[in-house]
């Protein structure tokens, strides 16, 4: 009776609150996908962040300083948005220490020139935001008002990593180099942001009926290089894929095969920075362990 | 150099290498929602230092604002040798940043009279800021001090190693002596005494005891520095000094 009434409201397009019944699975799936995504933002500071003290003009230090405190501020609504699904900010911290939440295999990867601040805004981020404004709709009332206010933000983050790869690509014969270095370091591993083949996606076929997700994996793939290539054009850059072609019959760009081995390898967490990017994190949290206490412990003693 | 461009670039060489040190917390701070305060305390002192370099730029005519962040050594930066300093953990870096709020709230209030309007334009500004990062530092003083014994003893420690920089603040020399003479800058020595009792009175709140002036650091305003700065410019300018013709 009760699912009857959810997949109603669903198939209606009304959005389901906290307090509203869902089942389990409804709840289960959201929590997986909301933690993974907020994840993604907190752990997507360190690639991005090492680079705020090295950023080579004023300008360029206050855009990627604003940026990157945009994307905690994104992992805040987020686990704000997890939270009322029934889990604590700690559990969800636990989840993520001990390796059973997941966070993008993306960040997954160095960043090492000042050009990857241009891919990782141009195409980690330009990808991002296919996927979330297809989640402005999804069917979870929290999660969509939070998607609204971060794909506002996310356009700005996309067009400033554009500027640096345009900026790149008209300097210097270094720069250039570096630009196209970063592309297609970045390509493939942007590509396989959008998760594996919809046939290999288990989860998407309750995912689409309960309207968690608005489009599956492979659509929003080729949404998004559809999009790309032009951008890449524009600049004078080669996308690294030699399969890449543009299909007058579907209206769309045929691209090669991802390298499905390497992406099962890195989100198992053998990817090059998987390691580094836990330690960091536990680190972080456990040396602010003793602030943590004394802000207890001063909120206990002014009650 | 003119007096008035020294002047200047000592009050933006502080703010732009405190913001260094600041940005430097991203993603390591005790919660999220610190590292974002953190990250926008940053970017707040990053802007006011961005205004004050473009201003000593103009005043030079051949430089750029950039030029004056990234193409400078050490010994031709200005700031207080406490700006530089380590950010050690959350406590030392809160000290740090109380003791320097503390200090800019009473200088740009003075600042913000100055005859030069775009000084006083950019104080006017900035006490905004301020305000709120030394609301922010405070909270912070207060709980780490009257939070546990651990934090109480570990905050105690930042403070006493920390103190010995603050003496910088209340300098004056000859450059200064000009710019107060013609009513556009401050007479920093006497804003410690206003300075001293509102430190008091937080310490006193956050159960901390203050350290005497002792052995107090002196010689920023002659570019003499920790060894820190070095460290700090040499990865804040690797990318102009590595590729020097490259646009960015």
């Amino acid at each position: 009776m009760n699912e009857e009434v959810f997949q109603k409201k669903i198939d209606s397009e009304q959005k389901i609150e906290p307090k509203d019944w869902m089942p389990d699975g409804y709840r289960k799936h959201l929590i997986r996908q909301i933690s993974q995504h907020a994840h993604s933002e907190v752990i997507g500071m360190q690639p991005e962040g090492k680079w705020i003290t090295r950023a080579p003009s004023l300008r360029a230090k206050m855009i990627l300083l604003a940026k990157v405190q945009d994307e905690a501020g994104h992992g805040l609504y987020l686990y704000s948005a997890c939270e009322t699904l029934g889990i604590t900010r700690e559990e969800l911290n636990e989840q993520l220490h001990q390796g059973k939440a997941k966070y993008s295999s993306i960040f997954n990867y160095p960043t090492l020139t000042w050009a990857d601040m241009g891919a990782i805004g141009w195409l980690v981020d330009g990808a991002a935001i296919i996927n979330q404004v297809s989640l402005q709709k999804t069917s979870y009332g929290p999660y969509s008002r939070g998607m609204i206010r971060i794909c506002k933000e996310e356009s700005f983050h996309q067009r400033q990593g554009y500027e640096i790869m345009t900026q790149m690509t008209q300097g210097t014969a270094e720069q250039k180099e570096m630009a196209q270095d970063a592309l297609n370091r970045f390509w493939w591993p942007s590509i396989m942001m959008f998760g594996p083949h919809d046939a290999d996606s288990p989860r998407t076929g309750n995912a689409m009926k309960w309207k968690i997700k608005r489009k599956t994996n492979d659509e929003l793939r080729q949404n998004f290089i559809d999009k790309t290539v032009g951008q890449a054009d524009l600049i004078g850059l080669k996308i690294p894929d030699p399969d890449l072609k543009w299909n007058e019959e579907r209206g769309s760009y045929d691209f090669g095969e991802v390298d499905w081995d390497e992406f099962w390898n890195v989100v198992n967490g053998n990817g090059p920075c998987n390691k580094q990017r836990l330690n960091h994190h536990r680190k972080a949290h456990k040396d602010g362990e003793w602030v943590r206490d004394a802000i207890k412990a001063y909120a206990e003693k002014h009650k | 150099m003119q007096d008035l461009e020294k002047y200047i670039l000592r009050i933006a060489d502080s703010t732009l290498i405190i913001s260094h040190r600041l940005s430097e917390w991203c993603s390591k701070g005790p919660t999220l929602e610190e590292d974002i305060a953190l990250a926008n305390i940053s970017l707040d002192l990053l802007g006011r230092a961005n205004a004050l370099l473009e201003y000593s730029a103009k005043i030079n005519g051949n430089k750029t604002a950039n030029d004056l962040a990234f193409r400078r050594d050490d010994r031709e930066f200005y700031n207080f040798q406490l700006c530089e300093q380590e950010n050690g953990h959350f406590g030392d870096t809160i000290i740090r940043q109380f003791l320097y709020d503390c200090f800019s709230l009473l200088f740009f209030q003075e600042l913000s009279k100055s005859k030069d309007e775009t000084l006083s334009a950019i104080s006017i500004k900035s006490l905004k800021e301020i305000k709120y990062h030394l609301r922010h530092t405070h909270n912070w003083v207060i709980r780490l001090g009257d939070g546990t014994e651990t934090s109480n003893q570990k905050i105690q420690e930042s403070l006493n190693k920390i103190w010995k920089f603050t003496g910088e603040f209340f300098e004056t020399d000859d450059v200064d002596k000009k710019i107060i003479e013609n009513k556009i800058g401050v007479d920093n020595k006497k804003l410690k005494k206003d300075w001293d009792s509102l430190v008091d009175k937080v310490l006193t709140e956050a159960k901390l005891k203050k350290p005497e002036d002792k052995d107090m650091i002196t010689g920023s305003k002659e570019g003499i520095h920790t060894g820190l700065l070095e460290n700090i410019l040499s990865e804040m300018q690797c990318l102009p000094r590595a590729y020097p013709d490259a646009k960015w």
